[in-house]
This record gives structure tokens, C-alpha cells and sequence, in this order.
């Protein structure tokens, strides 16, 4: 008995979270990743592309809950999902033809990008607040649990809770279904071919006669249909404020460079170490052990390898190593 | 084009000098709050408090012969002590202000009062900046703040826990000046007590996911969870995670997590959680409540404390007979503490005419003004209880 409640608690604090974050920032490193492998820049506006996008779903979602529609115990914005994505496409694709094609056109480095993108970012995130302003958006709704600490208690008679949020639910199954049909299209449909084949070798792929306008079109539309799926998640999970949204961006891209750049395995797999690292090694085992050791065995302090005030430095910590043994990522991406 | 551009620039730069010129007996202030960053929900409200004075002083025309006061707002961002200090330095040099009305956050206005106050001269009275650090501060005699040390807030927390029957707690606090002083301060009281604090641990403010701080504090345990963050940041992230994990049930909420987002983000969640502001139940809190109307809300946090920061600045003024900070410096104390006539808010052209006669006030103002010590208020705090997804005053402190 006491065993399983140390397992409860260990899956309740740990596991669970870490694997719904996890999912959240592998969502968000594809996106990255996509934009390094295909467009050849790292896209600093990404964060802020995540919150556009949930900031159409969250203007779709409040529309269609004033018309009095919902989907039961899902929440609404699922089915404002797809319009969201629609809307971040269309900006996306409008920034890119204002102002990333005349960088590509002249050939401009890769760093010149990463700058133009950084201001990109500025103006995307003065967009988000000038409409829907500063302030936290609370937009999830339907049912808040599948299983609530107090209905486990009762119904296992364990003395720890387990629980499982309909957010966290959906998140892991969105960001399965999603990554599924990103494989599927990258390696089975024509222009996924095409896409990899661009990103590969940019000058072969020219000569075969690949129109790259197109590539680069698709590559933004996938960009903002991963964006806004990762926002909204995050957003479902915890809440919408455009500020933390920006602050996502350094756990997303540390995922993407821990997997490898340009390596779309990698992005998930980077966005799982991140998260599990953060979660684990911060973690306080007193109440773990104090259930698993006999009696008497029990652990008086707190039993942290670390402060919670260390998990960003664990998973820098993570990365430098990543890079120095492993300079293009777990999953040979691109070299930095 | 360019042409275009600069006529418009030099025509703007002519009408600006036409226009200060017209209103030669015009008195900057300075309205340095965090419009942007972990407190920007709460700032409209104090900033929309100080102008009020502010009008109120200018409509009147009693003080100084006739001068008017404007205020000029600056974005302290709360969080980033670099761009508070430009744009502290920014409105000294180039817009002359007088005086202070800020900053908000603790951190920042110790950055303002060390890199740019002292040097400039330039009187800071902030109307929520509650470290305890501050106490101690080199100020020349420059900084005072309507808002209590946090060193008073700790032993609050504490007597509201001990009166609820609660041996041990938990605590997670923003990991800055605010956040560290108020959590030291109550630790310090609550073991004094006889309390348990199970671990005391830091949050980064803003951050994507709290899962590893709740994991921590949930397997130290504690009968309550003392949130000592913001509730535009981490401290609503960190509430959120404990509730959604079932890690805590209860919690206590200090002065920087109370406010009306808290009511409308967790509702009927944090049935049974205390939480405490400073506050008061003198007649200054209501008459306050009167004069602002519905032109913003009064009530949010801090707003009486920034109408209060500013009208003192504006009698001390008129006490000194002088804008100079320098000057006015020392009267901030005597116009605040007793003997005189006690000054209500509403009743700032009456304080003013007093003094102008040579006699002496008490301004009581709408957080009843006391100041102690090196210029800090005395603290009077509100406490909270949450039932049925609403605020309910218990009492004063």
C-alpha cells in the first residue's frame, strides 16, 4: 500500500506534469526546428507566433461560447482550433512575404534572419497586446477533471491523489495525433518529399524543379498550425498571458537544440528531456521515500538534489553538454 | 518626406516651448509604476489614485499662488531595475520633475533611489514598495513610502495564522527583493511563534511551468501554502499548479497576490484561504472611495497609498513654501504625523489653505498616514477570508 502511494505521489508531482510540459515545448520545438531546417534561420518570433495563434483561438472560442456553442466536457477552443490556425497562417504568410523574402532574395546570412526575426517578434508581441491586451485570459472550459485528487482518494483509498487534468488528456493525445500526421506528411506525401528534399540540398532541389515559393509557403502554414496547437495547449493548460509566452521561448529552443536542430525527432524528443530534467532533478523525494523506506527509515529533510531555483540551470546545464560531446544534438540535426 | 518629417518635428518642438512657457507655474511629478510587467493590472489603478490628487490640488489653486501640478508617467516594468533607471533619469533631466510618486516594485525603487534620486536630489515617496530592506537604505532623507515594511506584514501573517489554529505552513516567494523579504520576515515571526515553516523555496516569476515548485513544496508538506508572489506572475501560476495537483487546499495570500483577478481566476477554489492587504478602516478609506467615483477602482491594492504618496509631496511643498526637493524633503514627516488638523481625502485645498496660514495638519489621508521611523507608514492591513468564491473583510490589523 504504501509503495503504491509513493508511486501515486511520484506520478502525480512528476510524471504526469513533466509529460504534458513535455508535450507543450516538443509541439513548440518543431516549429523551430521545421523553420531551422527548412527556411535555414532560427525563428526567435516563435513564441510569439504561439500566442497570435491563441489569441485568434481564444477571440473564435469566446464567439462561439456566446452563440452558445460547446463541445460538452471538451473545451470550446478545440473546435475554434482550426480557425486560429487559418488566422497565424495568414499573418504568417503575409510576414513573410513583406519582410522575410527580401532577406532571402538577397541571399542575407542566416544571423541577418535571426535579427529580422527578433524584430518580427517585437512587433507580433505589441500586435497580441494592442488586441487582446496584457492581462490573463482564462479560456478553458467544459470539464476540468477526469480524475480529481479527492475521487481517487475515495475510490482507491489510497492517502495520496492522483490527478488527471482534461487538459493534460488532451494535450498528450493533440500532441501524439499531431506529430503522427506531421511524419506522415513529411515522409509519404509529394510535397513533404519536396520539402525535404529543399532542406536537404536547396540547390539540387532547385534543378529538379522544385518551386520554392511553394515550399516556403507550406513550411509556414505547418508553422502555424504547430504554433497554435502547442499555444493553445499550453494556454488550456495553465492560462493565456502573452508575457510568459514570450518566456517560453528560451525552454522551446534549448528543446529543439538538446534534439538537434533541423531533426524533427529530436525536437520531441529534446522537449521531453527538458521537461523531465526540470521536473525530476528539483524534485523533493521526502514524501516518496517516507512512503517506500520502512518505518523509521524515513528521511527527515526535504532530499533535493537541487532548489527549484536551479531547474533553468539544469536544463542549460544539459544542453552545454549536449553541444559539447554532441555538437549537432541527440538526433544529428543541423550544427549550430 | 524628410522634409515633411522634420517641419512636423520642429513645429512640434515650437509648440512644446509655446506651451510650457504658458504654464510657467506648472509643477511636474513623476508617476514611476510598472504599466508593463508581473504588477500591470494593479498600476492603473494607482496611478489613476496619485493624478487624482493631483487634480484635486491643481483645481483648487491654493497651493503655492496658484500653481498647477502634472503628472508624468514612467514604466518601472517592476522587474528590470536598467529601464526603470533610464526612465527615472529620463524624467529628471529632461521633463524636471519635482518629486517622486513611486516606484511600485521593491527591487526597482531601490535601483531609482540609489542611481537616481540620490544623486539628483529628488524626493521618492513610493506607495508600495515594502521590503524591508528599504528601512535601512542610504536615502539623505529622500525616500519615504506610504506602504509598511514587510517586517510588519511578516508578524501580520503571522498572527492571522496562529488565530486560525495553523502549526505549519509552506512557503513559495517570488525570487526578488519583495518576494525574499517578506518571506524571511515571516518566517522569522511565524518560528518565533512557535510555527513550522516546512521549506521556504523561491519561484522565478513569469515562467512557463511551475510543476517542479509544486512538486517540491507539496512533498514538504504544511496545513497552508503562504503564496508571497504576484498575481499577474508566477504567483497565480504557482496557486494554480498546487490547486490542480491537489497539493494544497488552503493558502495565504499577501499583499501583492490580493486582488480582483485572484476572485476571478480561482473563484470558489480558495474557499477557506486568508490573504492580507494593507488597509484601514478609518473614514479616509470610504471618503476615498467616494471622491474617485467610478472613474477607476479604488479599492485595488495600493491605490489609497499612491492618492496618499502624492498629496503629501504636494503639502510638504506648500509646508516649505518651495518645489525645491531639497526644501521639502523635510516637511514629508510633519505634515503626515500629528499635532494639527487631521486632512482627509477630498479635503487636500483645506491642508493646503492651513498651511498657507501658518498653521499645522495631520494628514490622515485614505490609508490613515502614520509615518515611523526612516519614513515608512505605521501599516494597518485588511484581513481576507474567501468563502463562496467571494472577498470577505474579517477585520483590521
Amino acid at each position: 500500500m504504501d509503495l503504491l502511494n509513493a508511486l501515486v505521489a511520484l506520478a502525480n508531482f512528476v510524471i504526469i506534469p513533466a509529460l504534458s510540459y513535455g508535450s507543450q515545448l516538443a509541439l513548440g520545438a518543431l516549429g523551430v526546428t521545421l523553420i531551422y531546417g527548412i527556411l535555414r534561420f532560427s525563428n526567435f518570433a516563435h513564441g510569439d507566433t504561439m500566442a497570435f495563434g491563441t489569441m485568434m483561438t481564444i477571440l473564435v472560442t469566446w464567439k462561439l461560447q456566446d452563440m452558445g456553442v460547446s463541445l460538452g466536457p471538451l473545451p470550446t477552443a478545440l473546435l475554434a482550433l482550426p480557425l486560429g490556425i487559418a488566422g497565424t497562417a495568414l499573418l504568417l504568410i503575409g510576414t513573410d512575404s513583406a519582410v522575410y523574402r527580401f532577406y532571402r532574395r538577397q541571399k542575407a546570412a542566416p544571423v541577418i534572419l535571426v535579427i529580422v526575426s527578433m524584430g518580427v517578434m517585437f512587433v507580433m508581441n505589441g500586435i497580441v497586446r494592442f488586441i487582446i491586451g496584457v492581462d490573463d485570459q482564462v479560456f478553458a472550459d467544459g470539464a476540468r477533471f477526469v480524475v480529481s485528487a479527492r475521487g481517487f482518494r475515495e475510490m482507491t483509498g489510497l492517502s495520496e491523489g492522483l490527478v488527471l487534468r482534461t487538459s493534460t488528456v488532451i494535450t498528450v493525445a493533440t500532441a501524439i495525433v499531431t506529430v503522427a500526421a506531421l511524419f506522415w506528411f513529411l515522409n509519404r506525401t509529394r510535397t513533404g518529399k519536396s520539402m525535404r528534399a529543399f532542406s536537404d540540398n536547396e540547390d539540387l532541389a532547385l534543378l529538379s524543379g522544385i518551386d520554392p515559393e511553394r515550399v516556403v509557403r507550406v513550411t509556414w502554414i505547418l508553422v502555424a498550425a504547430l504554433a497554435t496547437i502547442a499555444g493553445v495547449l499550453y494556454g488550456l493548460d495553465k492560462s493565456f498571458k502573452p508575457f510568459t509566452y514570450f518566456q517560453l521561448l528560451l525552454p522551446i529552443f534549448a528543446s529543439a537544440i538538446v534534439g538537434g536542430l533541423g531533426s524533427p525527432v529530436g525536437a520531441i524528443a529534446g522537449g521531453f528531456v527538458i521537461a523531465f530534467s526540470e521536473v525530476t532533478v528539483t524534485y523533493a523525494f521526502k514524501k516518496v521515500l517516507g512512503y517506500a523506506l520502512p518505518d523509521g527509515l524515513e528521511p527527515s529533510g526535504l532530499v533535493q538534489l537541487l532548489s527549484t531555483d536551479y531547474k533553468f540551470a539544469v536544463s542549460f546545464a544539459i544542453l552545454i553538454i549536449v553541444l559539447l560531446f554532441k555538437p549537432t544534438g541527440l538526433f544529428r540535426g543541423k550544427s549550430v | 518626406m524628410q522634409r515633411l518629417l522634420t517641419a512636423t518635428a520642429a513645429s512640434a518642438l515650437v509648440f512644446g516651448a509655446a506651451v510650457s512657457a504658458a504654464q510657467a507655474d506648472d509643477i511636474k511629478l513623476g508617476v514611476i509604476f510598472g504599466f508593463t510587467g508581473p504588477l500591470e493590472s494593479i498600476t492603473p489603478d494607482m496611478a489613476a489614485g496619485a493624478e487624482l490628487a493631483m487634480a484635486e490640488v491643481s483645481d483648487s489653486g491654493a497651493l503655492l499662488d496658484g500653481a498647477t501640478v502634472t503628472a508624468i508617467r514612467g514604466d518601472s516594468t517592476c522587474i528590470d531595475a536598467g529601464a526603470a533607471t533610464a526612465v527615472a533619469e529620463r524624467l529628471i533631466t529632461s521633463d524636471g520633475i519635482k518629486g517622486i510618486v513611486g516606484a511600485d516594485c521593491s527591487g526597482v525603487t531601490g535601483a531609482i533611489l540609489q542611481n537616481v534620486a540620490l544623486p539628483n536630489g529628488v524626493v521618492m515617496v513610493s506607495p508600495s514598495a515594502t521590503s524591508p530592506g528599504l528601512s535601512t537604505a542610504e536615502d539623505n532623507g529622500l525616500f519615504f513610502r506610504t506602504a509598511p515594511s514587510d517586517a510588519r506584514q511578516g508578524q501580520v501573517i503571522t498572527d492571522i495564522l496562529v488565530e486560525s489554529g495553523i502549526k505549519s505552513v509552506a512557503v513559495s516567494y517570488v525570487n526578488n527583493d519583495y518576494g525574499k523579504g517578506l518571506a524571511d520576515a515571516f518566517q522569522a515571526a511565524f518560528e518565533a511563534a512557535g510555527g513550522e515553516v516546512t521549506i521556504n523555496a523561491a519561484h522565478e516569476d513569469q515562467k512557463a511551468d511551475y510543476s517542479a515548485e509544486v512538486g517540491a513544496l507539496a512533498s514538504a508538506g504544511g496545513e497552508r501554502l503562504v503564496v508571497a508572489g504576484y498575481v499577474d506572475g508566477g504567483g497565480s501560476g504557482i496557486t494554480r499548479a498546487a490547486i490542480d495537483a491537489g497539493a494544497f487546499d488552503t493558502f495565504h495570500f499577501p499583499d501583492g497576490m490580493v486582488s480582483n483577478k485572484l476572485v476571478e481566476n480561482f473563484g470558489s477554489e480558495i474557499d477557506g484561504s486568508s490573504a492580507d492587504v494593507p488597509g484601514t478602516d478609518s473614514p479616509g478609506a470610504q471618503m476615498y472611495i467616494d471622491l474617485a467615483g467610478d472613474a477607476f477602482n479604488p479599492t485595488g491594492p495600493f491605490s489609497p497609498e499612491s492618492y496618499d504618496a502624492a498629496a503629501l509631496i504636494m503639502l510638504a511643498m506648500q509646508a516649505s513654501g518651495s518645489t525645491d526637493p531639497g526644501v521639502y524633503k523635510d516637511k514629508i514627516m510633519d505634515v503626515a504625523n500629528a499635532p494639527g488638523e487631521q486632512i482627509f481625502p477630498g479635503e487636500l485645498a483645506k491642508g493646503l489653505q492651513i498651511l498657507k496660514d501658518g498653521g499645522e495638519i495631520d494628514y490622515v489621508g485614505a490609508s490613515a498616514v502614520e509615518l515611523i521611523g526612516p519614513g515608512e507608514s505605521a501599516g494597518n492591513y485588511r484581513q481576507i477570508t474567501y468563502e463562496g468564491g467571494e472577498e470577505k473583510t474579517v477585520k483590521f490589523r
